[in-house]
């Protein structure tokens, strides 16, 4: 049954970081978007998104409850030494969240209103994304230290470094990526989705420069991220198969196959997250002095673990169809415009 | 202000603010069915305006209430690592199922908000049927989470270890029935008497009388069936408080000596130091015979509980009897309504009538917050009843007051900007609504 807990929270997160990262990143190409070019980018994410964003963002609740409920020592811990990067995070959601909903529902769209919700938007979309990689990053940075005697070195070092920073930026890139295939699906006119490969494929440089800076931080901060993933068979076989799969979609992106380019852009940040998920696992949280917290070892009672993987599993039996059927009928209605 | 308080007051406002969501988003989903039924039914375009008037309304709240949720599920670990610790694998069923509700709900808004035109009408209806439904259940779930706080069962206490824990029996603990009832009464009578009260005064004032007379009535019914039943389920929430927690009702009552016949003090100011109550109305035996339908037995006074054991006294008495206070009232509104339309159909459009419900437009949400402030503040100093107290539990990490600045400032905004789009959809009601007729 541990299994099963720790596959919905493997799954949680990944969907939470394709799903969610693709939604922070529309308001990430936004904010990348000349002024004239604004209104279309906004009308086209509005249109892929508004029925789903929220949706999206149930991926990270379901995290964080299998987090406190199946693993609460291990949650405690991030969420202590790592307040402040999650308090950061949490104002993300919540300006985004808010900004979105209320710029698309404001009845009167007045233009200052309008220019403050976009403002809004857009610089949260990409903070919110920068924490979750930096909370990511520092949770196998080693940086935690359970014995730290000054503010700075328990609630600031173990997540202001150059690896976990860099793990943030690798983030926001990706995200971006992500959305902006899955904006090149949605455009309605020739001119928007060639605006839109363009963004794919900038980001998709920045994403493997700033992946190229994680690696030399990595090393700065005596992480070793190389050795330890060329290291296990796992690992590197993902990063073989990311790497195969964006060669394939740099090929596809100009034939504009949007299926085939979404399914590879997913596939490619999956690979990437299981060959660091794999790499350090069965430790989720590394701490400083090599002592880790491991799913094995920290996790609640069998009774616990056993009603909350049933609970899982009759939940996703609900949840998984409707999901499917409501990201179908929202598809659905672009083939036919 | 120091790390303890602020990281209470932090967590409190949190929750006073998300409340208010939860409410609007348990109830407005079954009045929009309830609208969105009438206009398939009957076909009269009015009621189509009403539910796509509120349903705008509602996405605004819908956003508001998910973020505000998310930022709780994180603070229950950021101000209460300690508590979480402990207490995550023995209540994290109802949240573990609070969360497939959720889920379920965001799905179900997605289509039911964009499906307009788009799908089978009936099809889009349970769309909006399950939005309700989801939302009660969650709702339900995430108060027998905080019941377990109140009455915590499921596991066993030994030596400062958790044992034998048992999820499901921590789940239907003694509490989650009377709190989880009395809650989803508040919240159809508090959003029933709010939506009620703004569709009131929109009727006084000329506007779009139709819609607003229409919109008012599938409102104020709800409200006006809750608040009657209101007292009744108070009633049971107030004995099991008795059973499970002497010391909060002691605190609600501000009743400070043991005593046959023990009295029900309506009003007053409690005077701690002293030990009794200024200003307040003793009616002899009455306390009694609600614990325990007699009059001469006693009920247990603060005098039976350690000082250190006690809850703050004014905070819990004074936020008891605004409770009380509105609830009387609701009641009587409520049952003015039914008066008015069985008898006095004249009633109906008076002005004295309708000012009554725009002067009430507040008054629920008034007496959640009262209410939620008697659960909270009357279980300290416990966290755990009995169990873990509230300053074991709080993070170590200093300088909470400006987390808890900031989000107070967070939420300010966030309050006065949904204020002011509500009132931007109210105005232009007349022109998305209005040429239709
Ligand atoms: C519309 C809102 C509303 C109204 C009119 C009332 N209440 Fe209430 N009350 C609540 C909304 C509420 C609440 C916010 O929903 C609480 C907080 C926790 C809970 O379960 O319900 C609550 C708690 C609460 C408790 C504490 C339960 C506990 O902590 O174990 C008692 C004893 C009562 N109520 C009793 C009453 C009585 C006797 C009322 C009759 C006049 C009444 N309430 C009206
Ligand atoms: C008595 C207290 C509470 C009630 C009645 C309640 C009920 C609700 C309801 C009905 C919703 C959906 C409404 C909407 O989306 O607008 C909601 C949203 C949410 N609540 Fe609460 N809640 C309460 C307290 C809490 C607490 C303590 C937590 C966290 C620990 C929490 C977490 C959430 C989350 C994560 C959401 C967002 C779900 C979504 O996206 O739809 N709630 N709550
Ligand atoms: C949404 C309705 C709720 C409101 C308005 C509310 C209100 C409050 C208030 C006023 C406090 C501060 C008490 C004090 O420190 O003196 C508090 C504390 C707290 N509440 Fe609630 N509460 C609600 C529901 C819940 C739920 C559903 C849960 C969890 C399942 C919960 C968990 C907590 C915790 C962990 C604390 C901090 C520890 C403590 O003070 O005991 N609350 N809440």
């Amino acid at each position: 049954m541990l299994y099963v807990v720790i596959s919905f929270l493997f799954l949680a997160i990944v969907l939470y970081f394709l799903l969610g990262g693709a939604d922070f990143g529309a308001g990430i190409i936004e904010l990348f978007t000349s002024e004239k070019n604004k209104p279309r980018t906004r009308k086209t994410s509005y249109q892929a998104i508004g029925p789903i964003w929220e949706a999206n963002h149930m991926w990270l609740i379901i995290a964080v409850v299998i987090m406190f409920v199946a693993f609460p020592t291990i949650y405690s811990t991030m969420c202590t030494y790592l307040h402040i990067p999650l308090l950061i995070m949490l104002l993300g959601i919540t300006a985004r969240g808010t900004a979105f909903a209320f710029r698309n529902y404001d009845a009167i769209k007045g233009e200052n209103t309008q220019r403050i919700y976009n403002k809004v938007f857009v610089y949260s979309s990409f903070i919110t994304p920068l924490f979750l990689g930096i909370i990511a990053g520092s949770a196998i940075s080693r940086q935690i230290d359970l014995h730290a005697t000054s503010f700075l070195d328990a609630y600031i070092f173990s997540w202001l470094n150059y690896f976990s920073v860099t793990v943030g930026l690798f983030t926001v890139a990706l995200s971006g990526y992500l959305a902006a295939i899955y904006l090149i699906g949605e455009a309605d006119n020739d001119h928007d989705v060639r605006r839109f490969i363009l963004k794919a494929k900038a980001m998709n440089i920045l994403a493997v420069v700033f992946g190229g800076l994680v690696f030399i931080a990595s090393e700065i901060e005596h992480i070793h991220l190389a050795h330890w993933i060329f290291g296990n068979p796992v690992s590197l076989t993902a990063v073989i198969a990311a790497s195969i799969s964006l060669a394939a979609s740099w090929m596809l992106i100009n034939k504009g196959k949007r299926k085939i380019i979404r399914v590879g852009a997913g596939f490619q940040v999956t690979m990437i997250l299981l060959a660091v998920g794999y790499m350090h696992y069965p430790y989720l949280v590394m701490i400083k002095g090599g002592q880790n917290l491991s799913l094995f070892a920290y996790h609640a009672p069998a009774k616990t673990i056993e009603v909350l993987a049933l609970g899982l599993m009759l939940g996703s039996l609900l949840i998984l169809p409707s999901l499917f059927y409501l990201y179908y009928s929202f598809q659905k209605r672009n083939e036919v415009v | 202000m120091d790390d303890f308080i602020a990281a209470r007051s932090q967590m409190a406002i949190s929750l006073g603010f998300h409340i208010i969501y939860s409410c609007i988003g348990m109830v407005m989903p079954v009045f929009m069915a309830i609208s969105h039924y009438k206009w398939i039914k009957t076909g009269e375009p009015v009621y189509k305006n009403i539910t796509q008037a509120w349903s705008k309304g509602v996405a605004i709240f819908f956003a508001t209430g998910a973020v505000s949720g998310t930022i709780l599920s994180f603070e229950l670990g950021l101000l209460w690592p300690k508590f979480m610790e402990h207490a995550g694998p023995i209540f994290g069923m109802p949240f573990s199922l609070e969360g497939v509700a959720f889920f379920i709900e965001a799905i179900a808004l997605g289509f039911f908000l964009y499906g307009w035109n788009r799908f089978n009408k009936w099809f889009h209806w349970c769309t909006g049927v399950m939005v309700g439904i989801s939302g009660i259940a969650s709702g339900i779930l995430v108060v027998s989470a905080n019941s377990w706080m109140n009455s915590p069962s499921g596991f066993d206490y030994v030596n400062g270890q958790y044992l034998n824990i048992d999820p499901i029996k921590a789940m239907f603990n003694g509490s989650w029935f009377s709190e989880a009832l009395h809650m989803t009464i508040a919240a159809f009578s508090a959003t029933g008497f709010a939506v009620a009260g703004i569709h009131a005064l929109m009727i006084a004032k000329k506007q779009n009388v139709q819609f607003h007379t229409k919109a008012f009535k599938i409102a104020i019914v709800f409200g006006a069936i809750a608040a009657i039943l209101q007292p009744f389920s108070g009633d049971i929430s107030a004995k099991n408080a008795a059973a499970k927690q002497p010391a909060k009702l002691a605190a609600m009552e501000a009743y400070f000596h043991t005593q046959p016949y023990s009295p029900l003090t309506i009003g007053g100011i409690p005077d701690t130091a002293n030990k009794k109550v200024n200003y307040g109305i003793e009616i002899p035996g009455l306390l009694s015979f609600l614990v325990y339908d007699n009059f001469k037995q006693p009920v247990k006074a603060l005098d039976t509980i350690p000082k250190e054991n006690q809850p703050p006294i004014t905070v819990t008495h004074i936020a008891f009897e605004i409770m009380i206070a509105i609830g009387s009232t609701m009641m009587l509104i409520g049952i003015l309504y039914f008066v008015a339309v069985w008898k006095k159909r004249s009633w109906l459009s008076k002005k004295w009538f309708l000012n009554l419900f725009i002067l009430s437009t507040p008054f629920g949400f008034i007496a959640v917050e009262a209410g939620w402030t008697v659960t909270e503040v009357g279980r300290q100093p416990w966290i755990i009843q009995g169990v873990m107290r509230t300053s074991e539990a709080v993070t170590p990490m200093p300088g909470i007051q400006y987390s808890f600045y900031l989000f107070t400032a967070v939420y300010i905004i966030l309050s006065i900007a949904v204020i002011l789009l509500l009132k931007r959809q109210i105005k232009m009601v007349p022109e998305l609504y209005d040429r239709k007729f």
